[in-house]
């Protein structure tokens, strides 16, 4: 059974094979090497943290600790009390509420009802908030302000202290709701 | 007209729609005081046909005020003469051009703009905040296929980045032998294809799902805009690099204040997605993901991240924000549809369309876009009754993958009340479904239903004073 790499491998022997000798010595190099090899330094400020909490940083916070991050840094816009914020120039969504309305003439989509995992929220909140200042709250405070949240949704007790290992485990309450993408419908074809 | 599916809207969504349509009522507005001075005899009065005969100064100073207000940003006003458009500059008008000369040879400083008496601009939707909100291409203005870069249609979550090329780079790492940077010279280095492509949100129409609720085909279908894209294919940078086994996904991610990300499936990255740095023959636009952009042809726009600076090679998608809790499709059940991004067969007619007036009975040369992300335009149909009877179309240029392209139909209009509907089928066989059937799979909860992946056909009712109106039929 052919693997991806060999196929790729394939194809460029298959192309060299075919060429003729003349057009060989103009023709693309097996390797161009153009690019620069990467160093831990160039990827230092990257991350992208998958469900399985790989890359979650070192660090802790609880809900009592999230709670003051939550009023300095994240309540103009999402409400103190997580309600959202619909004002001109804000607009930040609400995060609470909704569970059970999914299936309703009212969905409320929100973290509580909706998110299907605590690690997006982490990856979320360390990527691009505060909308404000993206980027600028330290990990303990991330890890804070998620249990934060999590314990105001009742996903988590108040005093679950939210870390690299915990976070994972924790299973929000629309974590079966997605299911792939059935299209295109048959039904739709001529 | 009927509202089968009386929308709820709680208080963000109806301030939102609200929002909406007042924020299309004033760009419509600014369309008239524009044409008001137009021949009044003629019937190309009320935006129907174009007339470039706005010569009075008093405009000059109204299309700048209307940048302004359009755009929000007094920025993009100084950027350009007061006295013109948004992206035009004012000279004053000979009486006789051919008795005496123009201007200069590179008078421009070496790069053109378009004439001062084009006035057609993108509109936002007002969502609360301009850094992550959306921008219309006037479609119903398009004279071709191609969409100028300066009409592209934007999609932003945290503002518009300013990049210096100079210091930025493409990382690509994760489940390959050799993780590698590219600089953007270093990018340019490598073979190139060159492909004209369209790019839809997903949220494209979203207001559409319960009631006709926007007026004009800029608001219910300006989230498409069609560019010719220049970049390395990702299967040249993988053979590069060389994928481990099992790898089956790839993430990708902006250099915006978002930090954007999306997961797309190894197989869609190998077969036809571009890191792409130009865009209709020059660098991309800022807008646009200056200086580097992912193009996944045929997938939702949200995917095709801009201001592209690092490629994750994995074995599994990562569940960003973006992915789950809101390029998702809410079904009836309460159960949502994930990583549903492929563009399904689309069509709109673009002329005659909502907000025009056909000043009498007559002939009428329809006109409109269609499109598919799983290929080639097969064939469009025309409906002038509601969709009970229905016409092929003239194609306006060979079917390309993945692209739009023009159709057009000629009508007799006998002054009675009519439907115009387009129907487009793909290479695939798949013909794009009424509104009725995609909500009998889709469900139509929430105040702007299932919210993506509106494809359904659209319907522009003619009445007897000849007024085009959306309207679901």
């Amino acid at each position: 059974m052919f693997t991806r790499k060999n196929l790729l491998k394939s194809a460029t022997l298959l192309v060299s094979v075919l060429m003729s000798s003349a057009a060989f010595a103009q023709g693309a190099p097996a390797h161009f090497g153009f690019g620069t090899a990467v160093t831990p330094q160039d990827l230092a400020g990257y991350f992208s943290i998958p469900p399985d909490g790989r890359g979650l940083p070192p660090g802790s916070g609880n809900a009592a600790a999230g709670a003051k991050v939550f009023a300095e840094s994240c309540a103009a816009c999402h409400g103190d009390k997580l309600q959202g914020n619909p004002t001109a120039g804000i607009g930040g969504d609400r995060l609470l509420g909704g569970r059970g309305s999914l299936a309703t003439k009212t969905p409320v989509k929100t973290v509580e009802s909706y998110w299907p995992y605590a690690t997006t929220l982490f990856d979320y909140v360390k990527r691009s908030m505060p909308f404000s200042a993206p980027g600028s709250l330290k990990d303990d405070e991330i890890y804070a302000v998620v249990a934060y949240i999590l314990s105001e949704a009742k996903v988590i007790k108040p005093t679950d202290v939210m870390d690299a290992k915990t976070l994972p485990k924790v299973v929000m309450p629309n974590h079966d709701g997605f299911i792939p993408d059935a299209r295109p419908e048959l039904s739709l074809y001529r | 007209m009927r509202q089968q599916h009386p929308a709820v809207y709680d208080e963000k969504a109806q301030r939102l729609a609200d929002e909406m349509v007042l924020a299309e009522a004033r760009h419509i507005a600014q369309r008239k005081a524009q044409d008001q001075d137009l021949d009044q005899d003629c019937d190309c009065k009320e935006g129907m046909f174009p007339q470039a005969s706005v010569t009075d100064r008093r405009k000059f100073l109204f299309a700048a005020a209307s940048v302004a207000g359009v755009a929000g940003s007094s920025a993009l006003a100084q950027a350009a003469d007061k006295k013109a458009p948004a992206g035009a500059f004012h000279f004053d008008v000979p009486a006789d051009p051919t008795k005496e000369q123009g201007r200069a040879v590179l008078a421009d400083g070496g790069y053109g703009s378009r004439s001062q008496f084009e006035t057609e601009v993108r509109w936002r939707y007002p969502t609360p905040n301009d850094l992550t909100s959306w921008s219309m291409t006037p479609l119903d203005k398009m004279l071709g296929n191609l969409t100028p870069s300066g009409l592209h249609f934007e999609r932003h979550h945290g503002g518009i980045p300013t990049i210096d090329p100079a210091k930025h780079s493409l990382i690509v790492h994760g489940m390959v032998d050799t993780p590698e940077k590219f600089s953007i010279d270093d990018l340019k280095r490598f073979p190139s294809v060159t492909r004209k492509h369209f790019i839809e949100c997903s949220g494209n129409g979203l207001t559409e799902w319960n009631k006709p609720t926007l007026k004009t085909v800029q608001g219910t279908h300006g989230l498409i805009s069609t560019s010719e894209w220049t970049g390395v294919q990702f299967s040249t940078l993988a053979r590069e690099l060389g994928l481990k086994e099992g790898s089956a996904w790839v993430l990708a991610e902006g250099a915006d204040a978002a930090v954007m990300t999306r997961s797309v499936p190894m197989e869609k990255m190998l077969k036809d997605a571009l890191v792409a740095y130009g865009q209709n023959g020059e660098a991309l636009r800022p807008e646009q993901g200056y200086p580097l952009r992912l193009l996944l042809p045929g997938y939702e726009g949200n995917t095709h991240i801009k201001w592209l600076r690092r490629l994750e090679i994995s074995d599994k998608p990562f569940m960003t924000r973006e992915e789950t809790s809101k390029y998702t499709d809410l079904l009836a059940d309460g159960k949502a549809r994930q990583f549903s991004m492929e563009m399904d067969a689309k069509s709109v007619i673009t002329f005659p369309s909502g907000d025009m007036k056909l000043p009498r009975p007559g002939f009428y040369n329809i006109q409109g876009f269609a499109w598919t992300g799983r290929g080639r335009v097969q064939s469009v149909d025309v409906s002038v009754d509601g969709g009970k009877s229905w016409y092929p179309a003239q194609l306006g240029s060979s079917p390309e993958p993945i692209c739009t392209l023009r159709f057009s139909f000629p009508w007799v209009w006998d002054g009675k009340p009519a439907v115009l509907q387009s129907r487009c089928t793909d290479e695939t066989g798949y013909v794009q479904p009424t509104l009725k059937q995609l909500i009998a799979i889709r469900g139509s909860n929430g105040p702007f239903g299932s919210v993506y992946h509106l494809n359904a056909i659209q319907s522009w009712a003619v009445n007897e004073a000849g007024d085009v109106a959306n309207v679901h039929a």
